[in-house]
């Protein structure tokens, strides 16, 4: 509780004391925060991993761009509600399909479709741009129109502030959805989908609402990246940026609710500050992961846990000595 | 009769596990399937929960068939299993296993957005069963933590949950310490008993179980009906006993036990 008061303070604080650049980095924090609760919701509740949810982000952003460089509809509650809807949509269709499966199985499978969309997009040139993309045009929100104000004023601040509700928004629908009747049933599933069966919960079915909520949040992240890129092209959708997903969902920590949320910062920031001095931050984030997956299984928020559990054991027995 | 097996075959490639197996059960009729090992009983608790289909016969469930159902619509119908290895969700406590089960008997899965915290209902059931299964004081342990005889019943108590029709219980003691299975049992049929679960049918390798609780017993033997009758009846049976049990001097055993068995229900 007391961090949630912390992290909220710091988020509203953020734009008025940190540098306009950073501000505008965090954004990408509140887009890909609000993947990956949807990620979480197939990787750690329903024991299904992901490889390409790059899709759904790709589908929500591509929505954006069309909506605001082909029809000129600038309206940011529209789009996201058309990013969700056709996330939804893919996320229900390409679900059928995987959700047959398990493990390694539905990783490739959900791979295979990023890959697939991830063509469509080269392919298709006179529609999406090919490999050039499309460029975005900045939004309305709530109706405003505020092309006046300068790129960078308007995302470290209305942006900023747009994308913190939506982000706690977002957050708080799925805290409500693990933590309900569907929710323990899709642990259940996790945990013995055979047992699960036999207590008469539908396995497939759940499933497959769990991919569609899992590709809606996933979207509805991709059409609030959209703006702040200012362009979509077919890299949006590629493989390595599924990767960079599940790799934020293992740096947080994803058996813990908040721990991809912690991921998504620490490596957005970290990115910035690695390729900053070589363009080879991938080898750096390579050597990083196979440390955490070797030494920190749990992810930050496990280091977290340990530290503050033994600073507790030892203000523990320090009481008891005194 | 509740669940018919008319002429049950199942192939295990060549190998013919169940040989035209026909068995009815009665509603309110305790009835344990005995057998040495490889007889086919497992086979046939699983062609009747639907994990197997049969390759020929039926299953009826109340005069309609059943047989290649899924699990999800057997537990619907009123169909509960447990399974001889223990089965737990290791990732959650003993109240949220319960709960899984209260929530999919009251139809509640779906509910995406409302507080399982504040479901009374669902609490409460889950609640009144791990107090008839002496589980009440491990309720927010993990159920990866318990000992072996506080998951067997876990695995089973989730099932009864469901509160179903007829239950089958496959090895309900197995893995369990000798001087833990007879608390068991009668945890589990003093449980049934409270809960209105009347019909039972469970394999069973522990012929002190067997004849201690069992209104009938069937024994299985290379796919087929062995013999079908009383405890009474079979405990007098040389080819079942020799065949299942494998020593003749097990006569006067289950006749001690029938005889104490007598001398508890008068």
């Amino acid at each position: 509780m007391l961090l949630g008061i912390g992290f909220l303070l710091a988020a509203v604080v953020w734009p008025f004391v940190g540098k306009e650049y950073q501000v505008y980095l965090s954004l990408s924090f509140f887009s890909y925060s609000i993947a990956l609760l949807g990620l979480n919701l197939l990787f750690n509740y329903t024991g299904l991993i992901s490889f390409g949810h790059a899709l759904f982000l790709g589908i929500g952003g591509y929505t954006a761009a069309f909506m605001t460089h082909k029809y000129s509809i600038l309206s940011m509650e529209l789009i996201m509600v058309v990013a969700v809807l056709l996330s939804g949509l893919v996320a229900f269709l390409t679900g059928l399909i995987c959700v047959r499966y398990i493990k390694i199985y539905f990783a490739m499978l959900t791979l295979a479709f990023g890959m697939l969309f991830h063509s469509f997009l080269m392919k298709t040139y006179a529609l999406t741009g090919g490999d050039e993309g499309m460029h975005v045009t900045q939004p309305k929100l709530l109706s405003m129109d505020l092309s006046q104000m300068d790129k960078m004023s308007f995302f470290s601040g209305p942006y900023y502030f747009y994308s913190l509700v939506l982000f706690l928004a977002a957050a708080f629908l799925m805290w409500r959805i693990v933590h309900s009747h569907f929710g323990l049933s899709l642990q259940a599933i996790r945990d013995n989908p055979d047992k699960a069966e036999y207590l008469g919960v539908s396995i497939r079915r759940y499933r497959l609402y769990a991919f569609v909520i899992s590709g809606c949040f996933a979207g509805l992240g991709g059409a609030l990246m959209a703006p702040v890129t200012g362009h979509m092209d077919p890299a949006m959708v590629f493989w390595t940026h599924s990767g960079d997903m599940v790799f934020m969902a293992l740096l947080g920590g994803f058996s813990n609710f908040f721990g991809p949320m912690l991921g998504s910062l620490v490596f957005i920031f970290l990115r910035d500050a690695v390729s900053s001095f070589t363009e080879y931050w991938r080898f750096i984030f390579g050597a990083l992961l196979a440390a955490l997956v070797i030494l920190a299984p749990g992810g930050l928020m496990g280091l977290l846990g340990r530290a503050w559990a033994s600073l507790a054991g030892a203000r523990g027995s320090g009481e008891q000595a005194t | 009769m509740i669940l018919e097996a008319r002429d049950i075959k199942r192939f295990y490639g060549g190998f013919c596990a169940l040989d035209g197996v026909s068995l009815s059960i009665r509603e309110g009729e305790f009835v344990s399937v005995i057998g040495p090992n490889g007889a086919g009983k497992t086979t046939l608790i699983n062609v009747l929960t639907g994990f197997l289909k049969p390759d020929e016969g039926s299953v009826l469930f109340q005069g309609r068939d059943i047989a290649g159902k899924s699990p999800e619509e057997l537990t619907r119908l009123g169909i509960a299993r447990s399974f001889q290895l223990v089965h737990v969700f290791p990732g959650l406590t003993v109240l949220e296993t319960l709960q899984v089960a209260v929530i999919s008997r009251l139809g509640r899965g779906t509910k995406w957005l409302a507080r399982l915290a504040s479901d009374r209902e669902v609490m409460k059931e889950a609640m009144e069963v791990a107090e008839l299964f002496g589980l009440t004081p491990v309720l927010n342990q993990s159920s990866s933590g318990l000992p072996q005889g506080a998951k067997k019943l876990l695995d089973v108590a989730s099932a009864f949950a469901l509160r179903p029709r007829i239950i089958l219980l496959d090895e309900p003691t197995s893995g369990v310490s000798t001087a833990d299975k007879n608390r068991i049992m009668r945890t589990m049929v003093d449980a049934a008993q409270k809960m209105g679960i009347r019909t039972i049918l469970q394999v069973e390798h522990d012929m002190d179980i067997v004849f201690s609780y069992s209104d009938r017993i069937v024994a299985v033997h290379q796919g087929r009906i062995l013999a079908d009758g009383s405890p009474e009846e079979l405990q007098g049976n040389e080819d079942v006993i020799c065949t299942v049990v494998g020593k003749k001097e097990c006569f006067q055993t289950f006749q001690t036990i029938l005889e104490a068995r007598k001398a508890t229900e008068q």
